[in-house]
This record gives C-alpha cells, sequence and structure tokens, in this order.
C-alpha cells in the first residue's frame, strides 16, 4: 500500500468506528455474561486474577519501565494485592444470585450496568486495571478499558491477559477489552456512547469532569492531599516509621499518601528526629526553596518528579543526600496558596507544620484539604480518641486513618477499608460516591416488593430460576449459549430444535424420539387443517 | 394497499411514473405483492419510505448492505479519495487497485494471488469464467440448477432459465446444469473431462439458501481435481463474514481455484467486484494482460471503498459480534417457530446467511408482506418462494435484533392466519 492510499484510509472515523465496534460487541457480551450464575462467574474471575497475579512482577517492571514512575517492587505488591486478596475478598460476596428477603417481602434480582468504560491511570496503571477488571467480572459486566498513554504498553497487556484467561475459563467473547491507541477525542467518543452503562474514571481532574459531563452515569474521584496529624499521645517511634513507610511507598504515587504532617509543637523535635531514624532527610531552609522551585516552579506540580525517589529529587534539586534516604522532609510556615508545598505532591517530598496545640493542627488540616483534596484522605497519629474524632468531623475527608500509613491504609490495605484504586471523595470532592469504590456500585438491583398487609402472602421464591419462567424470546435466554464462538452445525434445523448440546439425557435416540412425536403431531395437525 | 398503510398523493404519482419511464412490470409486481416500497432516506440497517414509514433492512441488496447503509467509515473515505482520485485509468497500474490485490492476496492466503477487478458481480463472474477456459482450455462450464450468478452472457448462461429464456440467452451446448447436493449427478458432468469450472455459490442464494449437505463442497472439489476442472466460488452472498469467516467457503473446508466476491465489498457505496484466481490458474495475465478490459471495473474509488470494508470485517471484534447475531436469531426465530409448526417449518442458516422455510405455496411472500407492514424489509427467494431470505447485518445491535425479532414473531402470526383463511375458502369452494 502506497502512503498515499494508506492517508486516505486513515481518517478519523477509523478511531471511533473501531470504538464502536468494541462497544457493540461489549453490548452482546454483556447480555450473555449478565445471564451468568455465581459459580460460572468463580471460575472466570479466578482465572483472570490468577494470571493476573503469575504476571505481578513482569508487569510491575514494565509499567516503571514504560512510564518512570514509582518502585517496581511496590506496585509488585499492589499487582499482588489486586489480584490474589482482591479477589478473594470479592469472592466471599455474592452479586450474581437473587436475594429473596421474606422478612421485607422482597426479592432483589441483581442488575449488572452492562459496559463499564474504566479510564485507568499513569501513575497506578497495572493495579488499576486489575481492580476494575475483576469489579467488571465479579459483578458480571463487560469491561472496556481506557489506559493513560504514557501507561498503555502495560496496561494493554495486563487487560489482554486477563481477557484471555477470562475467556479461556468460558467468559463471552469481548467482555474485557482494551483501547490500544487511546486519545481525548476518542475517550470522550465512548465517554458519549449511550452503550455505556457507567463510567469507572480514575485519572486527572479534567478527565474526571469529561466523565461527568458526558452525559453517563460516572464514578469519579477528584485529587488527594492527605493532612496527617500527630499530637502529643501519639507512639512517635511509630508514627515516624509509618509515615516514612507511606510515604516512600511506590515513591508516593498513590493519591492516598500524606502530604504534610502537622505536629504538635511539644513533640515536633522529637518527631523530626524520628523521621530522620527512619529515613527522612530534614532539608534546610534554602533546599525547602529549591525543592519548592523544582516542584512547582512552573505553578503546578512537575510531573518530572512525579513518582520519582527521594534520591532522585534530590539529585535535581541540588541536595547531598544520603543513599538510604527514604523521603524528604520539607518544614513550611504557613498551609496556603501562598504555599505550594501544601499542594497534593506526587513524590517523596513531604510538608511539615508545626502548631501549638492538637485544636490548631485540626485547623490547619482542614486548611490542606480547603485548598485540593476535598473528600479524599486524612490520617493521624494519637491515642486520644476525642481528638481523633474531633479530627474526623472537622476534616472534609472521607476516611481518616488512623495509627497507619495513610497511602496503603486509606486505600484498604492494612485497615478495615474496601482494597480500591478508586477512591471515592463524595459530595465534599463532587464524586457521586463517598465509599472507596468496590463492585457494589456497578450494580444495580430490581427489587420485587409486595404489599406490606400481612393479608397479601409472600411468594415462594426459593429455587426459583430467574431466567426460566420469562418469555424466551424477549429474554434472549439462550443467546449466550455459544458466548460469541463459531456455532458449528448449525446450517438446518427443523422444527422443532434440536436441545442445545450437553444437556441431560439428550442422546441421539432422544433426539429420533422427539423427532418421530414432532412428525406425527404436525401430520395431525395439517389433517385437522385440511378437514 | 392496506388501510393502516394509505399512500400519499406524491407517492401514488411517483410510482406512476415509475411505470412510465422506467419499469412497468417490475414497478406493478412489487404493487402486486403489497410492498409499494420506495425507498429514500437510509441509515445503518434502517431505511424510510419516501412517504417516511420506518423499515429495518434485512435484506441488504443480497448483502451489498452487510455493514450498513452509508457506514461513516466508508463515506468519509470516500469524500477523502475524491479529494485525489477518481475511477482512475484502467490501462494503467494504480495504487488503489494494487493495494486492494494486495490485501485480498494477503486475506485469501495461499497462492490466491491475483485480483482482476469488474464493476459488478457478474461482470466479475465472466471474468471469472473466461479465466477458467483460458486455464484449462476448455469450454464448458458446470452449475447448480436454479443457480443465480448475475445477468451478463456467461453469468447469465450459467444461471436459472428463468432469466435467460426471455433473451434467448441459453447456451446448451457449452453449459452443463447439475442439481444441488447430487455428487452423482455432478460426477456424471465432470467425468468426461471437457469442464472448464464448475461454479457455485457456497450457499445459493436466490435458490433460498439450501445448505450444502455434509461433506458435498469437499467432494464436489475433489471431484473437480479428480477431472481437471477448476471450482469456482461463487461468494457475493457468502463472503464478506457473512457466513462468520470472511469467506462461505472456509465453513466447508475447502479452497476455491477461483474466488468471485461482489454485492458487500462495495459497501454500497462504490460499484466494484471482485475475482481473486490461484496463480497457476491466472495465465492470462502474463499471456496478454489486454485481452480483458473494464473502464469501471476497479475503478480507483471503489478500491479505496473496499479496502475500508474489509479493514472493518478483519477488525478482531467482527467474529464474536457475527456468532452473536447468529445465534441470537436462531434462538429466537426457534421460539417464533414453535409458536406456528404447521406454517413455518424450517430455518437454514449458515452464520448470518439465513432462510426460513414456510410450508404454503409460496408462502415466503405473504410474510413478506406482513414484515414490509411491520417494518421489517426482507426478501422472498425467487427460485423459491416458500423460503424468505433473511440476512442480518454483520454490525447489528442488540437492540435492533431484539426489534427484528418481535416484529417477526408478530408478521408471522399475520401471514399464518391469512394463509390458514386462505385454505379455509379454498376448501370451502372445493
Amino acid at each position: 500500500m502506497t502512503a498515499i492510499v494508506e492517508a486516505i484510509l486513515a481518517g478519523d472515523q477509523r478511531a471511533t468506528g473501531e470504538a464502536d465496534m468494541m462497544l457493540e460487541s461489549a453490548e452482546w457480551a454483556a447480555a450473555a455474561f449478565a445471564r451468568f450464575d455465581r459459580a460460572r462467574i468463580a471460575r472466570i474471575a479466578r482465572a483472570a486474577a490468577d494470571v493476573a497475579y503469575a504476571h505481578a512482577g513482569e508487569l510491575a517492571d514494565a509499567a516503571v519501565a514504560e512510564t518512570g514512575f514509582g518502585v517496581a517492587a511496590h506496585k509488585k505488591i499492589k499487582n499482588e494485592l489486586t489480584s490474589k486478596a482482591l479477589h478473594d475478598l470479592y469472592a466471599a460476596e455474592d452479586f450474581c444470585s437473587a436475594r429473596i428477603r421474606a422478612e421485607l417481602k422482597m426479592v432483589e434480582l441483581p442488575r449488572p450496568a452492562g459496559i463499564v468504560f474504566a479510564l485507568t491511570p499513569s501513575t497506578n496503571p497495572v493495579c488499576s486495571v486489575y481492580y476494575k477488571v475483576l469489579m467488571a467480572l465479579f459483578t458480571r459486566n463487560a469491561i472496556i478499558l481506557s489506559p493513560h498513554p504514557m501507561a498503555k504498553k502495560c496496561s494493554v497487556r495486563a487487560a489482554k491477559l486477563m481477557a484471555e484467561a477470562a475467556e479461556a475459563a468460558g467468559a463471552p467473547l469481548g467482555v474485557i477489552q482494551v483501547i490500544e491507541q487511546p486519545s481525548l477525542p476518542l475517550i470522550e467518543h465512548v465517554m458519549k456512547s449511550p452503550r455505556v452503562g457507567v463510567i469507572l474514571a480514575t485519572g486527572g481532574t479534567p478527565m474526571v469532569r469529561a466523565a461527568y459531563s458526558s452525559g453517563n452515569p460516572a464514578i469519579g474521584v477528584g485529587p488527594g492531599n492527605a493532612p496527617v496529624l500527630v499530637d502529643d499521645t501519639a507512639d512517635l517511634n511509630a508514627a515516624a516509621k509509618r509515615i516514612v513507610e507511606s510515604k516512600s511507598f511506590d515513591n508516593s504515587i498513590l493519591c492516598t499518601n500524606e502530604s504534610v504532617v502537622i505536629a504538635v509543637e511539644s513533640i515536633a523535635d522529637r518527631l523530626l528526629q524520628s523521621l530522620k531514624a527512619a529515613g527522612a532527610h530534614v532539608a534546610k531552609p534554602e533546599e525547602v526553596a529549591a525543592l519548592r522551585e523544582l516542584l512547582f516552579g512552573r505553578g503546578t506540580f512537575n510531573i518530572d518528579v512525579l513518582g520519582k525517589s527521594a534520591i532522585e529529587i534530590g539529585a535535581k534539586a541540588g541536595l547531598k543526600l544520603p543513599a538510604n534516604t527514604k523521603i524528604i522532609l520539607a518544614e513550611i510556615d504557613r498551609i496556603g496558596i501562598d504555599e505550594p508545598l501544601s499542594k497534593e505532591k506526587l513524590c517523596p517530598v513531604l510538608g511539615f507544620l508545626r502548631v501549638p496545640h492538637a485544636q490548631a493542627g485540626i485547623t490547619q488540616a482542614r486548611a490542606l484539604v480547603r485548598l485540593s483534596g476535598a473528600g479524599h484522605s486524612a490520617a493521624i497519629h494519637s491515642k486520644h480518641a476525642p481528638t481523633i474524632l474531633a479530627y474526623g468531623a472537622a476534616v472534609k475527608a472521607l476516611r481518616v486513618v488512623v495509627n497507619a500509613p495513610c497511602s496503603q491504609g486509606a486505600a484498604g490495605f492494612g485497615t478495615h477499608l474496601a482494597p480500591a484504586f478508586t477512591i471515592g471523595t463524595g459530595y465534599f470532592g463532587s464524586s457521586s460516591v463517598g465509599e472507596n469504590v468496590g463492585p457494589q456500585h456497578l450494580v444495580n438491583w430490581t427489587r420485587i416488593a409486595y404489599n406490606a398487609d400481612a393479608a397479601e402472602a409472600f411468594g415462594g421464591f426459593d429455587g426459583l430460576d430467574a431466567w426460566a419462567g420469562g418469555p424466551a424470546l424477549a429474554l434472549g435466554r439462550e443467546a449466550p449459549m455459544t458466548l460469541g464462538r463459531l456455532q458449528e452445525g448449525a446450517e438446518a434445523v427443523q422444527n422443532p430444535p434440536p436441545q442445545p448440546p450437553g444437556r441431560a439425557g439428550d442422546t441421539d435416540e432422544m433426539a429420533l424420539m422427539r423427532e418421530e412425536i414432532r412428525r406425527m403431531v404436525l401430520e395431525e395437525l395439517r389433517g385437522a387443517l385440511r378437514s | 394497499m392496506p388501510d393502516h398503510m394509505p399512500q400519499s398523493p406524491e407517492k401514488r404519482e411517483f410510482i406512476a411514473k415509475s411505470k412510465q419511464f422506467w419499469n412497468p412490470a417490475k414497478t406493478q409486481a412489487w404493487q402486486d405483492m403489497g410492498v409499494d416500497l420506495v425507498i429514500d432516506r437510509r441509515e445503518g440497517y434502517l431505511l424510510w419510505d419516501m412517504d417516511g414509514r420506518r423499515l429495518i433492512d434485512l435484506h441488504l441488496n443480497g448483502g451489498t448492505y452487510n455493514i450498513g447503509h452509508r457506514h461513516p467509515e466508508l463515506i468519509e473515505v470516500l469524500n477523502r479519495g475524491m479529494q485525489r482520485f477518481d475511477m482512475g485509468n484502467h490501462h494503467f497500474p494504480n495504487q488503489g487497485r494494487t493495494a486492494l490485490a494486495e490485501m485480498l492476496a494477503r486475506i485469501c492466503g495461499g497462492d490466491m494471488h491475483y485480483t482482476m477487478y469488474a464493476s459488478g458481480g457478474a461482470e466479475a463472474i465472466d471474468i471469472a469464467l473466461k479465466t477458467a477456459r483460458n486455464a484449462t482450455q476448455r469450454r464448458k462450464i458446470v452449475s447448480i440448477i436454479n443457480a443465480y450468478h448475475g445477468h451478463t452472457g456467461l453469468a447469465v448462461a450459467a444461471g436459472a432459465d428463468r432469466f435467460k429464456k426471455i433473451f434467448l440467452s441459453d447456451q446448451p451446448e457449452d453449459f452443463v446444469h447439475v442439481p444441488f447436493n447430487d455428487l452423482n449427478a455432478m460426477e456424471d458432468a465432470l467425468k468426461g473431462r471437457d469442464v472448464a469450472c464448475l461454479i457455485m455459490e457456497t450457499i445459493p442464494a436466490t435458490y433460498g439458501f439450501p445448505m450444502p449437505l455434509p461433506g458435498y463442497l469437499a467432494e464436489v472439489k475433489k471431484l473437480c481435481e479428480r477431472y481437471g476442472a477448476l471450482y469456482v466460488a461463487d461468494e457475493v452472498q457468502t463472503g464478506l463474514m457473512r457466513c462468520g469467516e470472511m469467506w462461505g467457503y472456509q465453513r466447508y473446508g475447502i479452497q476455491p481455484d477461483i474466488m468471485v466476491t461482489g454485492k458487500g465489498i462495495s459497501g454500497g457505496m462504490y460499484p466494484i467486484a471482485c475475482v481473486v484466481a490461484r496463480e497457476p490458474y491466472a495465465g492470462w495475465l502474463k499471456q496478454d494482460g489486454f485481452a480483458h478490459m473494464s473502464t469501471m471495473g476497479g475503478a480507483e474509488l471503489g478500491c479505496l471503498v473496499a479496502m475500508k470494508v474489509l479493514e472493518i470485517l478483519e477488525r478482531p471484534t467482527m467474529r464474536p459480534m457475527v456468532n452473536y447475531i447468529a445465534e441470537t436469531f436462531r434462538n429466537g426465530l426457534h421460539e417464533i417457530m414453535k409458536l406456528y409448526p404447521d406454517f413455518f417449518v424450517g430455518i437454514r442458516q449458515c452464520g448470518l446467511v439465513m432462510g426460513l422455510e414456510f410450508d404454503y405455496p409460496e408462502g415466503a411472500k405473504p410474510v413478506m408482506k406482513h414484515l414490509y407492514e411491520n417494518g421489517v424489509w426482507a426478501i422472498f427467494s425467487t427460485l423459491d418462494p416458500r423460503v424468505l431470505q433473511f440476512k442480518p447485518g454483520v454490525l447489528m445491535t442488540a437492540d435492533l435484533c431484539a426489534e427484528v425479532l418481535e416484529r417477526v414473531e408478530r408478521a408471522v402470526g399475520l401471514a399464518h392466519a391469512e394463509c390458514m383463511e386462505r385454505g379455509r375458502h379454498k376448501t370451502r369452494a372445493a
């Protein structure tokens, strides 16, 4: 093909046309998938999770190589958590079966969203794919993933591995698809498609706003900027270790990472010593200025330092750091628009602010979240329940992690929050969901509700198959049988149709007998009509 | 016309004019069958009659609109192509033609190497038959009784009497016809070793899509090899993913010597048809490349459209989609069959190539009429009017399939009632 011909064929409609076909085939897959029972779903999800787990390390390396963000060893942990651990967690729940609630005279039928359109970020590419795919599988949804262009290679590979495994385990063809060449116009096109059931947006604020303005239901989340308050009742050594562990985890690339330590003056110096002992470098004033310039000199957060290690950032800012430095502490004297270092920092640079007492700390934490990160996360290290409660009530964060690393804890690892890489920022943060997003957000329920009057008896629903009683034509009851695979031997069918293969008692003999009975009935019918 | 389908004065006037200037008998025949269709606007798998009635297109003009009417990607490629090209000068190598030939060679595989171009399916059939004659230096052509291959000289001679006697175009000395699915008859026709080629639609469309018996096509191919005849696959209606594979013959495990694709390859946007031949049998292209010429055959704009059609059909999402649609219709139609077991008696199906059998003389005609009145356009089989050709497109959406099934259920019920009523009248008269 000459370049001229290739150029003519490569119009704008090619990408949208391909995407429309993905949506159409996903729609078929979703219709088939919505009929699966829990046991089939369990097998498919297991297969997808297993292959994801097996490639956790390889894809962690690939993500770091492709994006330059984060720490491969930490990404491997996240990949393992979002495959095996997440699978085990979701597998214990049932999003597939009808719930008969006799006490409420109600039957609840799960209704999947259909097609989940999932945007995945460059910062946590592979684990976000894992997490979103597993949520979709457990809720019997088809999913179309659109990875961040910076991380498309590793994300596409992760999605395809899971798709192949799921299909091999019996999933309908097209249930997991991935856009290999994502672009903004293409994403907007898909977002606006009437075929999309729900958009699961993780990414920058513009992307999340686009999802919300698409006209389709969307679950999008805002940015984080977590304060961490340390009061005079805290175990300072433990707090310091947890803060350093959190802030250095995957080079602080999780949006749940701590942004500014707010330390009560009476323990501030001791806390600094403990932080140093745990691997923090405390920047001198001139170093703080250099960091401010490096991170925010251009107005917005410098993407060159996103997910980079403390050592790399030190080198860029002209700091000489010991090789074992895990994070850099930058002491600041205020929270606000006039101190850029009080903004969200997706890198292991942590602000440090002294306050006279816990009450003032709560005020400053509120100010930090007001600046950015509303509805996201906050942490506190304290043994004083009234302070913890007051902090939780005053700060506009929807999860407050206590005496644990915030990066991991707010994302549901090491706390009893739901493990998630989509952290709902709720109404504070212009989001429809305020929890850690889980499978429950991808399924609605039809509620069959009886008259509450005791005179009206509740029906006997136990053991009934929801899809057996209705008009097969309307429900497309048997349509999913081959799940998008070629149906061999479908050439000529006489009335009545043969039973699907593999059904108990469906021997050739029985088929012949049925055929004979059918012939006799037909002859009788025709005879009756003739006379 | 039934009362609920009033005709506008404009339409009445137009139909009269159509009889006056275009084709009186054909125009009238449709009115007699209760189908007063004058297609106006069209988009995807939807047509709008000039009176504004919406119809779902399950005729697709024989698969011409396989990927839908006015597919946006085809409109775009045609627009872009027209900024630079026109039909081209058929004497010279041109970029579009060579690119499409290269693409077809890749898709067909093996030594299916050369593409020859026509402006329509019949012309392509003529080229294929001439190519076989040149390659074998034999004259005889074997085809199926009631075959349909188009209306040009050799193509019409290979087809049913229905279309050739009227023009005195039968050539009984060179064209032999054998019954479909009859291997003995086929062997008898071939064993004189004087046959240039057998030409066969993989599933005969106009004959109502009777399905080849298991092993039939493979045996026919073997017979061709044994007696030195070429196997020409007419894939005009069965190709282009309609059977679930790019070419229908792939479903039957055979490799033709020459293959003809038309209708759908044009996307319904720019007329083009292609003959793809195995390298050893395309000898005339080396012997005398000017021997067959066609000013509009392989027009460069048509080649661009055809490449886009193939590109769309080759996308990985296409195959599962065809299978989903095929199975949805198979299952949905079975449910309807169960409702009318004395009338709707069979489904012939290979992918999206489907024929619905009705146990009533010309039974597909009342079904067609009631479908038309209920917003679906599907056509009966000219050469077996008991069978309705039922041809969903490869890009049909789930919602549209569900809607078709609802409408078919209603229409088959009405046609059933009408036929039974007619039957009672006849009995009473007797």
